[in-house]
């Protein structure tokens, strides 16, 4: 082992990335979980006795209610945004790589936009006299504006349109890597299309299927600006009701509690999708 | 009389405006191990993949005993291949991937895990059936991709360089156990490589291919020892090319030119006339390396030599500069022999063990199509 002087830059690296993760990643975290072990205080926020009331409150029949909506329209988002990354990813991955990057980089520019900008272009085309009604009505196909702001379809449209593009890059990526020289093997071996689909493609894109799921499915639950502006007040979601314990209940724990619920969900997502990333031998095992 | 299984006629593929195969025409026979050989780009590959199915000719039929077989999709073709890379299917166990042909067969599963363990049995893997492929050596790997082909008993089996991921050493015992598999289960094979050693030491009949183009068919033997053209005799093996012109012509033999030598040779098979200038072709092993003092042979001077166990392979400067290989077989009488640098020779060869070749217009060959070889 060389000794840590003589690689200065070694350590400076490490020790930046180590104090990073410690800073910013452990310690908010850590604060999180002590908050939502914490007894709710109208002064200080957060004060002892240690309890798990805020945990408790979670099972409460109005909050079950609103995760399990919240968890519908999120699994709604990861549906819509599958059915349509996995067609786009996999069309995309034939292309040659000239028009592959000019597409993906369409893919990125939405990103330097803000997306509450981005969410408040969507609610002007979805609003009752806004640009869709309006070119219907002038189409003579509707006579009057079809009610579709502040339903829980605009909730998923909007959080489809900003997620669709995290769905689409990992499958994206398990498309490209996918050997073509697998799927020859698998028809000289006598299986059609289908059954190709089915046995060799599915299992060898599930690993982009679930890191996409992560990464929509997570996401969909806790952007709370998109039921703000485009949901009314009857869709909500996870990420609208941490907001508000934070921010107008002033419950901390409750909220840090909900929180966690979330970030344990995650780790559960991306223990299967390591699960089944081994299982085509990608990475440990061995 | 040998039966055609499977016969390819005015086979033409275009990739892009450019011709890989050009009408091509072969027959292979039943049970015959067949090596298509050429250089990186000659087609091999692409005429493989139209056997396979995974390409389409632009004209031409293939026909397997009869049956055109040149609109069928390769998943309703009688003949199976094993990649170049093996195309293991990586989520599966070994067993699952041998059986895999089996289970879109949908034959019973008692009949499919019979049959899977016999293949497997038969490349020595039966105790593997529980493994992944990533767990596997490259040589284990490669012998799943055999079973998984076979399981199926094609008519005809397609290897596409299967060996050529292999160390040397392991490739050496694959081609050996690629040889008795052919033997033991009478498939056709049909083999792709660029490296000659393997076609000449496996093959039944070498298909030496270049431009799309068949250069020549024929045994190993015949390939090696009467090339058709400076190509095939330049790509299989090493050869010396002599400049030699026709002096006179007799009944059974001709009288050649070499280096001022009167050599009186046997009269080739193409049309010859006097003062027509042509190669002699002679391997390093035909090569003769004589005393400096003896009175036939060319003149020249050691300038390299090797030792490779069994031979000394030399380089020989003639006095024109032209290099002569000579690949000389140790002697029981004679264990010291060896040369120095420098020492001067004289290069001769045993009559009859030349090849003639007119000269082509083309020549000559770039060395770039045999760099990869």
């Amino acid at each position: 082992m060389p000794s840590i002087t003589r690689q200065p830059f070694r350590t400076a690296v490490l020790v930046l990335v180590w104090g990073w993760l410690l800073f910013l990643v452990l310690a908010p975290n850590l604060l999180v979980v002590g908050a939502s072990v914490m007894t709710r205080d109208p002064g200080t926020f957060i004060s002892l006795p240690l309890n798990l009331d805020a945990y408790r409150q979670l099972f409460d029949a109005l909050y079950l209610e609103v995760f399990l909506h919240s968890l519908y329209m999120a699994a709604m988002t990861t549906l819509v945004c599958l059915l349509i990354g996995y067609p786009f990813a996999w069309a995309l991955s034939k292309l040659g790589k000239q028009r592959q990057l000019l597409l993906i980089f369409f893919l990125i520019v939405p990103f330097w936009t803000n997306s509450l900008v981005r969410t408040y272009a969507l609610k002007m085309l979805l609003a009752t006299n806004g640009l869709i009604n309006s070119s219907l009505m002038g189409l003579g196909w509707i006579d009057e504006p079809i009610q579709m702001l502040y339903t829980e379809g605009a909730v998923i449209i909007g959080l489809v349109y900003l997620l669709l593009p995290f769905m689409i890059l990992p499958l994206y990526s398990v498309f490209d890597d996918l050997r073509q020289e697998l799927l020859l093997a698998s028809h000289d071996l006598g299986a059609g299309r289908f059954a190709t689909f089915i046995h060799v493609i599915v299992p060898l894109t599930l690993p982009g299927v679930l890191a996409g799921v992560m990464l929509v499915l997570l996401p969909a639950m806790g952007l709370f600006f998109v039921p703000d502006i485009l949901g009314g007040s009857r869709n909500l979601l996870v990420g609208n009701v941490i907001k508000n314990q934070f921010l107008d209940a002033r419950n901390w724990p409750f909220g840090a509690a909900a929180s966690i619920v979330l970030t344990v969900t995650m780790a559960i997502l991306m223990l299967a999708h390591r699960l089944s990333k081994q299982r085509i031998g990608e990475e440990g095992a061995g | 009389m040998k039966k055609t299984l499977l016969s390819l006629s005015n086979l033409t593929k275009q990739f892009d405006g450019k011709t890989v195969l050009d009408s091509l025409n072969l027959d292979i026979y039943d049970g015959e191990f067949i090596t298509l050989l050429g250089p990186s780009g000659c087609g091999k590959t692409t005429l493989l993949r139209l056997m396979a199915g995974f390409e389409h000719p632009d004209a031409g039929t293939i026909t397997l005993s009869g049956e055109d077989l040149t609109g069928t999709s390769p998943e309703h073709r009688p003949l199976n291949t094993v990649f170049q890379h093996y195309a293991l299917f990586p989520h599966m166990s070994v067993f699952d991937n041998v059986a895999y042909g089996l289970k879109m067969e949908k034959r019973p599963k008692e009949e499919i895990r019979e049959r899977v363990e016999e293949a497997l049995a038969m490349v020595q893997l039966q105790d593997y059936t529980r493994r992944k492929p990533h767990q596997l050596s490259g040589g284990q790997q490669q012998r799943v991709a055999i079973a998984r082909a076979v399981v199926k008993r094609p008519r005809l089996l397609l290897l596409d360089e299967p060996l050529s991921a292999l160390d040397y050493k392991l490739r050496r015992t694959m081609q050996v156990e690629l040889k008795r598999l052919q033997r033991e289960l009478g498939i056709t094979f049909v083999f792709v490589t660029h490296d000659q050693e393997e076609a000449l030491s496996m093959s039944d009949r070498v298909v030496v291919l270049k431009d799309g183009l068949v250069q020549q068919l024929g045994t190993p033997r015949e390939v090696y020892e009467r090339p058709a053209n400076l190509f095939t005799a330049r790509f299989v093996g090493e050869t010396n090319f002599f400049p030699g012109e026709v002096e006179s012509i007799h009944d059974g033999s001709i009288t050649v030119d070499v280096f001022g030598l009167k050599r009186t040779l046997r009269r080739p098979d193409f049309p010859v006339r006097q003062g027509q200038p042509l190669h002699v072709l002679l391997r390093p092993e035909d090569i003769r390396v004589l005393d400096p003092a003896d009175e036939q042979g060319v003149a020249g001077k050691i300038v390299e030599r090797n030792y490779k166990g069994s031979t000394l392979d030399s380089v020989i400067h003639l006095e024109d500069g032209t290099e002569v290989l000579a690949s000389e077989f140790f002697d029981e009488d004679d264990p010291a022999f060896d040369y120095r640098l420098g020492e001067p020779v004289k290069v001769s060869w045993v009559d009859g063990w030349e090849w003639l070749l007119p000269e082509e217009a083309d020549e000559p060959v770039h060395e770039d199509a045999l760099t990869d070889a």
